[in-house]
């Protein structure tokens, strides 16, 4: 099941150096693109249906596509690199094992966008990821990639690494500008959006490590190589980080579209041994969760997990078993949402903080029924009524667990709750 | 949001070193606001003095010309800045999600009783602080801990052992 392309060559030994990075294609399609107009270069992206993979699933192509025309201001991209999503962990991959692949693809998004400037903001808990990430920027320009010429052609382009500090919240789009700007990180209001007024109010594109890194395969093969892989809507293939309860965890790299018990299964090692399947997290914690008999039909791919009432998110799938008690999962869950608030809007602020209170109370066997459809209700109160979409990555999870696990939050309020932790 | 809003003062004037100073000004080159260079200074310093004291502060508002508030206002609002000193060793266990589902609890519990000190805690030989935080972005080689930058994975008791024997 598992498939080479953006891992092509995390396996070569030393492939974060250049020469051997080199040796095996990387900066092999500058020249190709080089000769393309930009435009033409957007027009690629948008045909091989590339989808943002930080998340959200947004086309890349089509992104790029709606920055103003004849601009006068400089146009910046800012590649996110913040990873912070609990139970995301696939870009650090990408900026250990074959950094030259993402700086090959900031050239290439960059050349379409006709911007001389990028910055990758890093969670600043990755201290050595951001080290083999410097070191490869500075192998590219000593070797010409970076720099006033590229490749030898006259367009000048800097990459400078900007470290986030400890904040989840970097990681949304808006934030993370206010970040490079040397601000606490708090989203901004949208509308302007970004490529129309972004990072020093000037045109802006933010994409995903993986989402930049899987442009020197799509410019070197074409469109249709890309498309050879995946379902029609949601096509190429991803980085997968499988966790929590199951034989094998690890950074997987699949073809979207396969069924996600069949992945479990196979490539994972399944549940661990001994227990049953409970439940699955399918794109990072803020994804509602699924049960195993609906999980029968769900497959790795936009589509499908829309149709489920979930999201694809960033790939970080987490299989839950049978000793998962599902309240104390979802205080583990609150606790992290309402931490990371980055205190602006009332509803997140306090509303998080209220339904910690409440779950804990509720763990504390102190809960009533009335407790659980406050529960529900605060999440409808909250969700949706923010700047940003954080108090919503903790409310639509909270709803999901509280909807398909409800017996167990009334087995506490009834007293009836194994007090046993998670193990 | 937790409450960062402590600022000590050493006494003592705070200045970059040489390598320090040339990186600054390095990055200076590199942005088009100087507030930019809010964030990656107080980075300097954290490298510089392991913590980021109220001097160090004033420091970099005067070396930038911004305003002493919009540094005290990233120092107190990003949680990996430093506004005390560490443990030698500052040991962060993570406590979210995938890390939780494999027992980071009996990694945060050994850690309390062997170094005598809770989360947020430092030994009063400041050899040890302790802190649990979120999500490292390790969650396949749960669970993991973090000691002075450094990740080890797939931590249980036994390597933690191991791990303590090693910073004697
Ligand atoms: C609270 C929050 C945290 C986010 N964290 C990340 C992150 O760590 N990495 C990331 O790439 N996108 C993250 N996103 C999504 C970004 O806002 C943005 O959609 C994405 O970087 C766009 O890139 P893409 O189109 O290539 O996916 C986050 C969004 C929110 C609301
Ligand atoms: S929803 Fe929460 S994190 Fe997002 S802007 Fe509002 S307070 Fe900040
Ligand atoms: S949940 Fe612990 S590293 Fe991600």
């Amino acid at each position: 099941m598992q498939v080479q392309v953006l891992s092509a060559r995390f396996d070569i030994p030393d492939a974060h150096k250049i020469e051997v990075a080199k040796e095996n294609g990387a900066y092999s399609t500058l020249e190709k693109v080089f000769s393309m107009q930009p435009e033409e270069v957007i027009e690629l992206v948008k045909s091989s249906g590339l989808r943002g993979r930080g998340g959200a699933g947004f086309p890349t192509g089509l992104k790029w596509s709606f920055l103003p025309k004849d601009i006068d201001k400089p146009v910046y991209l800012a590649v996110n690199s913040d990873e912070s999503e609990p139970a995301t962990f696939k870009d650090r991959y990408i900026l250990v094992k074959d950094p030259h692949m993402l700086i090959e693809g900031i050239i290439i998004c960059c050349y379409a966008i006709k911007s001389n400037a990028a910055y990758i903001y890093i969670r600043g808990e990755y201290t050595t990821q951001v080290k083999a990430l410097q070191a490869a920027i500075d192998e590219a320009y000593e070797a010409g990639y970076l720099g006033d010429t590229i490749n030898g052609r006259d367009y000048k382009l800097d990459i400078t690494v900007h470290r986030g500090a400890g904040a989840y919240v970097c990681g949304e789009e808006t934030a993370l500008l206010e970040s490079i700007e040397g601000k606490k990180g708090q989203p901004r209001s949208k509308p302007p959006f970004p490529a129309v007024e972004g990072l020093y109010g000037c045109p802006t594109i933010i994409n995903n490590v993986q989402s930049i890194a899987s442009l020197p395969f799509i410019l070197t093969n074409g469109a249709d190589a890309y498309k050879a892989y995946g379902t029609e809507k949601s096509p190429g293939t991803h980085l997968f980080g499988i966790s929590g309860l199951v034989n094998k965890p690890g950074m997987y790299e699949l073809p979207l579209g396969l069924p996600i018990l069949e992945v479990i299964e196979k490539v994972a090692g399944g549940v661990r041994d001994g227990h049953k399947l409970k439940g699955i997290i399918p794109g990072g914690s803020s994804t509602p969760v699924i049960l195993p008999d609906e999980a029968e039909d769900l497959t790795l791919d936009y589509e499908s997990m829309a149709a489920h009432k979930t999201m694809f998110g960033s790939g970080g799938i987490v299989v839950l078993d049978d000793t998962v008690d599902m309240v104390k999962l979802v205080e583990n869950l609150i606790y992290f949402y309402h931490h990371e608030s980055c205190g602006q809007c009332t509803p997140c602020r306090e509303g998080l903080g209220w339904m910690l209170k409440i779950v804990k109370k509720i763990i504390r066997g102190e809960g009533e029924v009335a407790d659980i459809d406050l529960l529900l209700e605060l999440c409808d109160n909250i969700e949706m009524k923010t700047v940003c979409v954080l108090s919503a990555a903790c409310t639509m999870s909270t709803r999901s667990y509280l909807n398909k696990f409800r017996h167990e939050f009334e087995a506490y309020v009834n007293g009836g709750a194994s007090t046993q932790t998670a193990m | 949001m937790s409450d960062r809003s402590q600022l000590i003062e050493t006494g003592k004037p705070f200045a970059f070193d040489e390598q320090r100073d040339a990186e600054f000004e390095r990055l200076a080159t590199r942005y088009p606001t100087r507030d930019s260079l809010i964030l990656p200074s107080l980075w300097l310093v954290q490298e510089q003095e392991g913590w980021i004291s109220a001097e160090a502060m004033a420091y970099i508002a005067d070396r930038i010309g911004c305003f002493a508030t919009q540094v005290y206002e990233a120092a107190t609002f990003y949680t990996m800045y430093n506004l005390q000193p560490k443990g030698e060793y500052h040991i962060c266990v993570c406590r979210t999600l995938s890390c939780y589902l494999l027992g980071k609890q009996e990694i945060v519990d050994y850690l309390q009783s062997e170094l005598g000190i809770k989360p947020g805690e430092v030994s009063t030989d400041g050899k040890y602080s302790l802190e649990e935080v979120e999500c490292l972005g390790h969650c396949g080689s749960a669970p993991v801990v973090q000691i002075n930058g450094e990740f080890y994975e797939y931590m249980n008791v036994d390597k933690l052992k191991e791990l303590l024997a090693t910073m004697n």
